[in-house]
């Protein structure tokens, strides 16, 4: 074992225990500081005026009426402190506003000349011959091959008569058409979908979906800055990347980054939304350049962050999924469409987990004039899960099989993580009861009351980002590690603390971690699921660099060789002879009159081994009882199985899971960001209207977290999204198993479930 | 919807007190008035305050704190900019989350839903003063305990919402606890602990 491997288990006194956050005490007493709450003597207000269309063109501004009022610093651009209204903006609206509906089946291109991309499309999707050589006669060809490139298409299995129809086909040039709001993205064929789904025992087909939904931070997007020189910015700003955020800012501001201080104590949410610099942000350090560089703090209110800071996509599909008598998925077909605003959609991993032999699949990626999509914890697979999830569910129930059943029959297709799973699903069963408690579809008791079971699986990679810390040990002891990370609430402070006490044999109080200041080494950001892991490998390296050093200072005075040392409980001491012994207090004082400080990288080839890793799997049941008669679905009980290799600290990993399955309920039942249809305006931009699940909603949660010597062998990976993957998933599929029909899409309300029973004819009531 | 009936005053008719709050801001350029005018309003006899700053005296943690507002400023506004009590955060500004719960008079209100001027005479609890001397108080310590905070911006609110509901319930049942403290939102997701909190100091079990 190197000496900066993870320690054994046996020698372990912190790592992997059931610890309290650090940051605990500062928030539930209201001390922890936010940006939002930054308040310096000074402190000027900046307000934004936005543009109250969903797509429009401002002709004009005039901030003349808003200079004149009193207290007015400044104003850039139409920004002024108290005075929106009287800022004159005068908009045209433009006419189209395209929703995330089914986007047509024929699209503008396929009636006007095959493009290079058309015709590669068609093969790659194994369009049979006859109908791609009647397109080509039919509509011409927009490209000129060479001989050359027929030789390559012949390579490629283009069949002769197709090549004899292209080098017949008339030539019509490209038609200069505007660009279409549905692009084709994913569009791949692999193996013999259709000879499959032919031969296939039982077929399933369905449609399912997700709509829009929103990040929902507490702390809404903003920043505070002021210019204490004339080429320096200090900007407070919620934030999950405090590292990146000057990088950002030196361009617009035209301050050079090295003189931007970047800071934050605690942010308030972020989800995947926090990541830049925005533009109300440069408004904001702008406004306070030219308010002479007073410090102007600009957060966006309720319904701007509704609007424009970020969204999860939408993903809606098509899906068939076949399987042989045994119950092996043998085909899958799928049109995926969704949109994540002006810049298209998402493109979900369909199909999710399952290497199904036998696919063909296409995603239409639908640009809406809305506020841009944002990364939302573990993007795309909750789409993917729910699409994926739910057509096997569907599939299971066409074969009258338990869906538990038919998963673990298909598991050795479930890709690398396929043993975690099975071990996953054991423990699951036993947490819910499911072979007991297991029903086929559409619960048979009497009664208004129909309750049902859902499962679900999940993966993600989780790997550690780069991240440097600066850890010291001072001559009395205390022990001071630096690094730009941020806490956005998963217990990254906490377990930093927590390899470094454990690493130093040392309480934990006697370890201050300083973060949030992109003065500091530089730590990733925190998104994917790569801080935990990255910290503690930096932290890690470091602590167990600094032990050492210290122990080549101790060791003469305890009359042994550095490497016979060792910092357990409190003391400095010879292995195996603890009457040669230092107090850790005693010890320090050995260092010198300075601290000794080094530095901890992640990664670090030349401090091997790798102390993380990417990818864990994670499964989730869910209990529900609907009533068929309002359509009001209850989760009962939600069981939740995760991996994340060595769990750092049981308390806040749990805490993670517990989050994410709360979190997973909430959008499985209640969030959609409703659009009117005609205008783009966001309908429901506040909590009355978007609801969020509140204490009363979550039922019973059970969260089991995977641990022994396989798991801790991998390093530590992070958890922050693979758990909020399968609620939807699951809930849903329980919903199903509840009333014995699909309800298609999230969120899973009371109108939905009714017209999902009425469809099918209300005899399940 | 109310934000255009703000751009037209003169074409409101009812003014709901949200509406009144956003039409002073836009009229804040109107000289100071000091001091209450009495106007007969539906038959009775009332007074106006503002539309510009007025004295107002409040009540917070056991101290006065005085400050010149317009009556337009909310309980929280005033809390967090004058008094530079953050502890109380802005999350919805319009009484859904509980983000800025406070005890007026020993009840918890939506300090976002109050008006600074009309808490005056009250007694005012905030986050700050639960926390005595610096110690925890035991809900404090509790949902430190069960980890019940995450990002912790929601915390505060809770732990004010939970420290009344406990007075009140000393021994809840998990009824009373989803009743109870329904009143307040987290984004992520620390229900689990907080019921864990509210079950703990009823000595009960986790169901």
């Amino acid at each position: 074992m190197s000496q900066y491997s993870w320690p054994d288990p046996a020698t372990r006194p912190l790592l992997g225990k059931n610890i309290s956050r650090v940051d605990g005490p500062s928030k539930s007493s209201g001390r922890a500081k936010y940006t939002y709450d930054y308040n310096p003597q000074g402190l000027l207000a900046g307000k934004i005026l936005r543009c109250p269309y969903a797509h429009a063109k401002i002709k004009s501004i005039d901030t003349s009426a808003a200079e004149k009022m009193p207290g007015v610093k400044a104003v850039d651009e139409g920004t002024a402190e108290d005075a929106l209204r009287l800022i004159k903006v005068e908009y045209e609206v433009l006419p189209h506003f395209v929703s995330d509906a089914e986007p047509p089946k024929t699209v503008a291109a396929d009636t006007g000349p095959i493009s290079s991309d058309d015709f590669q499309d068609m093969e790659e999707n194994q369009v049979p011959d006859e109908e791609v050589i009647a397109a080509i006669q039919k509509r011409g060809i927009s490209f000129k091959p060479s001989d050359k490139d027929y030789e390559s298409m012949k390579g490629m299995g283009v069949e002769p008569p197709v090549i004899e129809a292209l080098r017949k086909a008339k030539f019509v040039a490209a038609e200069g058409k505007p660009k279409s709001p549905y692009k084709k993205t994913a569009v791949q064929t692999q193996g013999t979908p259709d000879k499959a789904i032919a031969a296939a025992a039982a077929v399933s087909e369905g449609v399912y979906g997700l709509p829009c939904i929103v990040h929902s931070c507490m702390e809404t997007h903003g920043s505070a800055s002021e210019w204490p020189g004339d080429k320096e910015v200090v900007i407070h700003i919620s934030t999950q990347n405090v590292c990146g955020i000057a990088a950002q800012m030196a361009e617009p501001t035209g301050v050079p980054a090295g003189n931007i201080n970047v800071l934050q104590q605690n942010v308030g949410g972020g989800f995947g939304s926090k990541f830049s610099v925005d533009r109300w942000d440069v408004n904001t350090a702008k406004l306070s350049q030219k308010a002479g560089g007073k410090p102007v703090k600009n957060m966006l209110d309720r319904k701007a962050e509704f609007e424009v800071a970020g969204m999860r996509p939408s993903a809606y599909a098509r899906v068939k999924v076949a399987a042989d008598k045994d119950g092996k998925i043998t085909a899958w077909e799928s049109h995926a469409w969704g949109t994540g605003g002006v810049g298209g959609g998402g493109t979900p991993p369909l199909p999710y987990i399952f290497e199904i032999p036998n696919q063909r699949k296409q995603n239409t990626a639908i640009s809406t004039n809305q506020g841009s999509a944002r990364a939302w914890r573990a993007p795309n697979h909750p789409q993917a899960a729910v699409i994926t999830m739910c057509a096997i569910d569907d599939l299971a129930a066409k074969m009258k099989m338990d869906p538990l059943e038919l998963v673990l029959r298909n598991l050795d297709i479930a890709g690398p993580r396929k043993d975690t799973y099975r071990e996953e699903f054991a423990i699951a069963d036993e947490l819910m009861g499911w072979k007991k408690r297991w029903h086929p579809r559409g619960d048979k008791s009497p009664g208004n009351i129909k309750q049902g079971l859902g499962l679900s699986m999940h993966t993600w990679g989780g790997r550690g980002h780069a991240s440097n810390c600066d850890f010291s040990i001072h001559p009395d002891g205390s022990v001071e590690i630096k690094l730009g990370t941020q806490d956005l609430g998963t217990g990254c402070l906490t377990i930093i603390t927590i390899v470094a006490a454990d690493t130093l044999g040392i309480p934990m109080e006697h370890v201050k971690v300083l973060y949030g200041n992109n003065r500091y080494p530089q730590s990733g950001g925190s998104g994917g699921s790569t801080t935990s892991g990255g910290v503690t490998s930096s932290t890690r390296r470091a602590a167990v660099d600094a032990r050492d050093t210290l122990f080549e200072k101790v060791a003469p005075s305890l009359k042994a060789k550095p490497e016979e040392l060792e910092a357990v409980g409190g003391k400095v001491q010879v292995k195996g002879d603890t009457s040669r012994s230092l107090s850790w207090k005693e010890a320090c004082a050995k260092i010198g009159a300075v601290p000794l400080t080094v530095r901890g990288q992640n990664p670090d080839k030349n401090k091997p081994p790798d102390l993380t890793n990417s990818g864990v799997g994670g499964v989730q049941m869910a209990d529900v009882s609907v009533d068929v008669e309002t359509g009001i679905v209850r989760v009962h009980k939600m069981v939740a199985v995760q991996d994340c290799g060595l769990v750092a600290d049981v308390k806040t990993a749990e805490s993670q899971v517990y989050g994410a399955l709360i979190m997973g309920i909430s959008y499985a039942l209640y969030e959609e960001k409703i659009l009117d249809p005609v205008t783009g305006i966001v309908l429901n931009p506040n909590f009355e209207f978007y609801r969020l699940a509140g204490l009363s909603d979550i039922g019973e949660l059970k969260v089991h977290m995977m641990t022994g010597k396989a798991y801790d062998e991998r390093g530590v990976i992070g958890l922050a999204e693979p758990p909020v993957v399968s609620p939807g998933a699951s809930i849903s599929n329980a919903v199903a198993n509840a009333i014995g029909v699909r309800v298609p899409f999230l969120p899973l309300t009371p109108d939905r479930v009714l017209a999902a029973l009425e469809e099918a004819g209300g005899s399940h009531a | 919807m109310k934000d255009d009936d703000a751009r037209k005053p003169e074409a409101t008719s009812r003014v709901s007190r949200r509406d009144f709050m956003k039409l002073s801001a836009v009229t804040a350029a109107i000289p100071l008035v000091l001091g209450p005018k009495v106007v007969e309003a539906a038959g009775e006899e009332v007074e106006v305050h503002g539309p510009g700053k007025v004295p107002v005296t409040l009540n917070v943690n056991g101290k006065k704190l005085s400050a010149e507002l317009e009556p337009r400023v909310t309980l929280l506004d005033a809390l967090r900019g004058n008094f530079d009590l953050t502890g109380a955060k802005r999350v919805c500004d319009r009484g859904a989350c509980g983000a800025c719960t406070v005890l007026l008079d020993g009840k918890p209100v939506y300090a976002c839903s109050v008006l600074a001027i009309d808490a005056q005479g009250g007694k005012i609890t905030t986050i700050e003063a639960l926390a005595e001397g610096g110690k925890l108080s035991p809900v404090m310590a509790a949902f430190v305990e069960h980890d019940a905070q995450q990002c912790g911006f929601c915390t505060p609110g809770f732990v004010v919402a939970t420290t009344h509901f406990l007075q009140q319930h000393p021994t809840p049942s998990a009824d009373d606890i989803r009743r109870g403290l329904n009143g307040n939102y987290c984004r992520c997701g620390t229900y689990n602990g907080i019921r864990a909190v509210a079950l703990a100091r009823a000595g009960g079990k986790q169901s």
